[in-house]
C-alpha cells in the first residue's frame, strides 16, 4: 500500500483523474441540460459511441483532428434530433427510447466501423498544450496546466453551463420547461422546442464526449469502447442534483476513483484487479443511495408535455 | 377619460364572442355561445363542473382554437393559435391550477418568457422594479426575491395577477380564483379586482358559487351543458333564480339535520406527528375526537396537512408518533386491510387516484376491498354471480348513471364515479367514515346527493370525519368544526354557531380569542 503514497503517484493519480473527468464532463453536462428541461435520455452512451466513430473516421481521413470534432458535434447532434422526435414530439415513454437510442448506437458504430475501417488502427490525438506562465507553477502546472484541448473545455463548460442556466433568458425557460411546463406554455413558451435544443444540445456533447474518447483520451475506435460510459453520465446528473457544479463534483470524484484504481492495477498491489474496476462504480452505487436528492429533481423529468392537460 | 391603464398599455374597450362551437371526442362543450364583456365591468361566468366555462376561456386565451366562431377585440376579429398570440392581443388569465414555477422565484417566474433588454442575459432587477411599481399601483403586496413555494396560497394568486398585468393585460380572465383561498382573502382579492375594474380593464369572473358572483360582478352569464342559459345584470338577480339556472332545477340550498345523537368516540387520534412529502412535519401533534352519530369537519386552506391527516388515518402514510385509537383498537401502525375490517371507510381525496382504477368496471372496483371474502368469492375464486348480483343492487340504490356495471369506470362522469365509490364505502356499513373532499369538482346534482348519503349515515351511528377545502360544505353538514392550520388544529368550534368570520381568521392561523 505504502507505494501508492509517494509524491510522484498521487501527482499522478490527480492529473489521471482530471484527464478521465472530460468524457463524463462534456455527457453529464449535456444531459443535465436536458434533464432541467425535463427530458431524461439514458441513450447518452449510444450517442457518445457514434460521436467517438464519427470523430475518429473523418479525422483519420482528412487528418484534421477538429474538422473529427466537428463530425462527433454533427454525428451527436443528429441522435439528439432522433431522440427529441421520439420522446419529445412522438411523446413516447422516455426510459425506453433512451435505451433503444443507446442500442441503435451501438450496433450503427460497430456496423460503421467494420464496414468502414475493419481493423484497429490509430491515430495521433490531441496532444497536451501547457498553458503559459500557470504551466509553469511547480506541480500545479503539470497536474492541470498541462492537458490537451478537450480538457480545457470541459473544465471551462461547468462554469459556463451554470451561467447559461441561471442567468440567460434561455437557462430560466429551460428550469420553468422542466419544472412546470404547463406555467410556460400559458406565457408563451414554446415548450417543445426548448426541449428538442436541451436533447440537441446534449447530443452534440454526448459526442463531443465520445470524440474525446477516441481523438484524445484513447487514440482509436473500438466496439462499444464506452463501456457504459454514458450511463455513469446520467447517475452523475443525478448525483450532482442537476447542477452543473455538480455534476463537477461528481465527474471528479468518480474518475479520481478510477485513477486511483488503474494505479493500484499497475502497481502490483495484492488486490483482484476486477474488484479493484467495480470500485468507481460500486461507489456511484454508494453516492447515488445516499446523496438522495429527489426534491430537487425537475418535476417534469420524464413526462411529455401535452397542451391543455393539468 | 384616458384609453390607457395606469400598466401605460391600451384598454380593451369590448371584448365579444359570438356564436362559439367546441366539440371535443364525445362531448360538444361550447354550443354556439355568446359572450362580451366591457372595460371597468366584471361580468362573472356561472355554471357547475362540465358546463363549458373553462373550455370557452381557454379558447379566448389561445389554449384552444374554436370550432366555430369568432372572437372580437375592440371590433376587430382576432384568431388566437396560442397563449402568445392572446397576451400580445392584452388579454391575461388567471388559471384555476396556478400556473408557477415552484422552484423559481418571483421575478423569475413573472420574467420567463420575455425578451431581457439585456438579450440573450436575464435583467431581472429591471423586472423588479417594475414588479414594485405594479405592486404600489395596484395595492399587491409580494416580495419579489421569494421563491414561490415559500409563499402562501393568496400571495401566489398575486403574483398570478401581476404576471397578467406585467404583460399589459387589459382583460384579464379568472378561472375559479375563490376556489382555494380563505374568506379573508377573497375579501382582499375582491378588492383588487374592483381597482382594477375602476382603473379600466375588463374582467371575467368564473364561479360557481352564487353569494360570489353576487359580491362581485355587474352582469352574470350562466353556461349549462355547453350552452348559455341567460345573461343578467347582476343587481336584482337572486341565488335561488341563478342556481335554477345553473342545474336547471329547483336546487336545496340549506339541509334539514336530524337532532344530533352523539355516542361514544370512535375514532381518536392523539398527538399525531406524521411527515410530509418534503421531509417536515405536516402534522405537529393532532388530537381530534369523532364521537358516533356526529360529522366533525375539517376546514382549512388546502395543503395545510390535511391531506397528511387523511393518509395517515387510512393507513397510507407512516405515522412518526402519537396513535390512533379506531373502534377502541390501536391502529396507529396497522395495514389499511385492519383498519378496514375495524370498521373504517375511506373516501380518498384523489378519487381516480387512490379510489378507484380507472381502467376497471364498475363492478370490479365495487369489490376492490372484499373481493377476497364471500359472497364476493370463495377458496380464492371469484364468484361472478354474486359480483354482478351486488354490483347491480349498489348500482340502482345510489343512483350510479352507467350503461352497464361492466363499463370502465374511467368512461363515468367525476360525480357517478364518486357515487361509485361511496356506494363501495357505505355498504360496508361503516362504525367510521373519513370523507376527503368528498364532493370537489363534483356537479350539484351529485353532491347534494352525496350530502343527503352523508347525513343518512351520521343518523346510522356512523362517526364521520368530513374534510374539506369548501366552507360552505363544512358548514352546511358538520356538527363541530375544527380547523387546521400548518399542521396544528387551530380550534374546535361548535358547528351551528360558527361564522365565516371566525372560522375563515382560525384558517389564516389566529386562535379563537378566549370568550369573555
Amino acid at each position: 500500500m505504502a507505494e501508492l503514497f509517494t509524491l510522484p503517484v498521487l501527482l499522478g493519480i490527480i492529473y489521471s483523474g482530471i484527464r478521465l473527468a472530460t468524457p463524463y464532463l462534456y455527457a453529464a453536462i449535456g444531459e443535465t441540460f436536458a434533464q432541467r428541461s425535463g427530458v431524461l435520455n439514458l441513450g447518452v452512451d449510444g450517442i457518445m459511441l457514434m460521436g467517438a466513430y464519427t470523430g475518429f473516421y473523418v479525422a483519420m481521413k482528412t487528418g484534421n483532428l477538429f474538422l473529427g470534432l466537428l463530425g462527433a458535434a454533427t454525428a451527436g447532434l443528429l441522435m439528439g434530433l432522433l431522440m427529441s422526435v421520439v420522446s419529445v414530439s412522438l411523446q413516447a415513454e422516455q426510459g425506453i427510447s433512451g435505451i433503444g437510442l443507446n442500442l441503435f448506437g451501438l450496433g450503427l458504430s460497430t456496423l460503421l466501423f467494420k464496414v468502414t475501417l475493419g481493423g484497429v488502427e490509430s491515430i495521433r490525438g490531441f496532444q497536451p498544450i501547457r498553458v503559459p506562465l500557470l504551466g509553469q507553477i511547480p506541480y500545479l502546472g503539470e497536474i492541470f496546466f498541462n492537458h490537451n484541448l478537450l480538457v480545457y473545455g470541459a473544465f471551462l463548460l461547468v462554469p459556463l453551463a451554470n451561467y447559461v442556466l441561471n442567468n440567460t433568458t434561455f437557462g430560466l425557460k429551460v428550469r420553468a420547461v422542466g419544472q412546470n411546463p404547463q406555467a410556460a406554455d400559458t406565457l408563451g413558451v414554446n415548450v417543445t422546442l426548448i426541449r428538442y435544443t436541451t436533447v440537441c444540445l446534449g447530443g452534440i456533447l454526448a459526442g463531443i464526449a465520445g470524440a474525446s474518447l477516441s481523438l484524445a483520451l484513447i487514440n482509436l475506435f473500438q466496439e462499444n469502447m464506452t463501456s457504459g460510459m454514458g450511463f455513469i453520465a446520467v447517475a452523475l446528473v443525478y448525483f450532482g442534483g442537476w447542477r452543473p457544479w455538480g455534476v463537477l463534483g461528481g465527474a471528479l470524484l468518480f474518475s479520481f476513483v478510477n485513477a486511483l484504481q488503474l494505479w493500484v492495477q499497475v502497481k502490483g498491489i495484492n488486490i483482484p484487479s476486477d474488484i479493484a474496476v467495480m470500485m468507481p462504480y460500486i461507489l456511484t452505487i454508494i453516492a447515488l443511495t445516499l446523496s438522495g436528492r429527489r426534491a430537487r429533481q425537475p418535476q417534469a423529468l420524464t413526462k411529455p408535455f401535452e397542451r391543455g392537460e393539468n | 377619460m384616458s384609453d390607457l391603464l395606469p400598466t401605460g398599455h391600451k384598454k380593451i374597450e369590448e371584448m365579444r364572442m359570438e356564436g362559439i362551437v367546441k366539440r371535443f371526442p364525445g362531448v360538444l362543450a361550447n354550443d354556439h355561445v355568446n359572450f362580451d364583456v366591457k372595460a371597468g365591468e366584471i361580468h362573472a361566468l356561472l355554471g357547475e363542473n362540465g358546463a363549458g366555462k373553462s373550455t370557452l376561456v381557454r379558447q379566448l386565451y389561445g389554449l384552444y382554437r374554436p370550432d366555430e366562431g369568432k372572437i372580437f377585440i375592440n371590433g376587430e376579429e382576432v384568431v388566437f393559435h396560442s397563449p402568445k398570440d392572446s397576451i400580445a392581443a392584452g388579454v391575461g388569465m388567471i388559471h384555476q391550477h396556478f400556473m408557477l414555477v415552484p422552484d423559481l422565484t418571483v421575478v423569475e417566474n413573472v420574467a420567463l418568457g420575455l425578451p431581457s433588454s439585456r438579450g440573450v442575459i436575464l435583467d431581472l432587477d429591471r423586472v423588479r422594479k417594475r414588479i414594485e411599481l405594479l405592486c404600489q399601483q395596484y395595492n399587491l403586496k409580494v416580495d419579489p426575491y421569494a421563491y414561490i413555494w415559500q409563499l402562501s396560497v393568496g400571495e401566489q394568486q398575486r403574483v398570478e395577477i401581476l404576471k397578467a398585468l406585467y404583460r399589459g393585460a387589459a382583460l384579464l380572465v379568472l378561472d375559479e380564483p375563490t376556489a382555494v383561498l380563505t374568506p379573508q382573502e377573497v375579501d382582499d382579492l375582491f378588492i383588487t379586482l374592483r381597482r382594477m375594474a375602476d382603473e379600466g380593464h375588463a374582467l371575467i369572473f368564473i364561479s360557481h358559487k352564487l353569494h360570489e358572483v353576487l359580491a362581485i360582478s355587474q352582469r352574470v352569464t350562466v353556461l349549462r351543458d355547453g350552452r348559455v342559459v341567460g345573461t343578467r345584470p347582476t343587481a336584482g338577480a337572486t341565488k335561488t333564480e341563478l342556481a335554477q339556472m345553473m342545474v336547471g332545477r329547483p336546487v336545496i340550498l340549506q339541509y334539514e339535520k336530524s337532532p344530533l345523537k352523539m355516542g361514544d368516540i370512535l375514532l381518536k387520534v392523539e398527538n399525531l406527528v406524521v411527515r410530509g412529502d418534503r421531509g417536515t412535519d405536516a402534522l405537529k401533534g393532532v388530537s381530534l375526537e369523532v364521537h358516533s352519530g356526529e360529522i366533525l369537519g375539517l376546514a382549512g386552506v388546502s395543503g395545510n396537512g390535511q391531506r397528511e391527516l387523511a393518509e395517515a388515518l387510512a393507513g397510507l402514510r407512516p405515522v412518526k408518533s402519537g396513535r390512533i385509537i379506531l373502534n377502541g383498537v390501536d391502529v396507529t401502525h396497522a395495514s389499511p386491510s385492519v383498519r378496514i375490517a375495524t370498521g373504517q371507510s375511506y373516501i380518498p381525496e384523489e378519487r381516480m387516484k387512490d379510489g378507484a382504477i380507472k381502467d376497471f368496471s364498475v363492478a370490479d372496483n365495487f369489490i376492490l376491498e372484499d373481493h377476497a371474502k364471500p359472497p364476493f368469492s370463495s377458496r380464492t375464486f371469484l364468484n361472478f354471480r354474486s359480483i354482478r348480483q351486488v354490483s347491480e343492487r349498489l348500482v340502482q340504490e345510489f343512483n350510479v348513471k352507467t350503461p352497464t356495471i361492466d363499463t370502465p369506470i374511467k368512461n363515468l362522469s367525476g360525480g357517478n364515479i364518486q357515487k361509485m365509490i361511496l356506494a363501495r364505502e357505505l355498504s360496508r356499513k361503516p362504525k367510521v367514515l373519513i370523507a376527503s373532499q368528498p364532493t370537489r369538482g363534483v356537479d350539484i346534482g351529485a353532491s347534494e346527493y352525496i350530502h343527503q348519503r352523508l347525513l343518512e349515515q351520521r343518523q346510522a351511528g356512523t362517526a364521520t370525519l368530513l374534510i374539506s377545502e369548501d366552507l360552505d360544505e363544512i358548514r352546511a353538514l358538520s356538527d363541530r368544526i375544527a380547523v387546521i392550520y400548518e399542521g396544528e388544529i387551530v380550534g374546535i368550534v361548535d358547528g351551528k354557531t360558527a361564522t365565516t368570520e371566525e372560522l375563515g381568521l382560525m384558517m389564516a392561523g389566529i386562535r379563537e380569542k378566549p370568550k369573555a
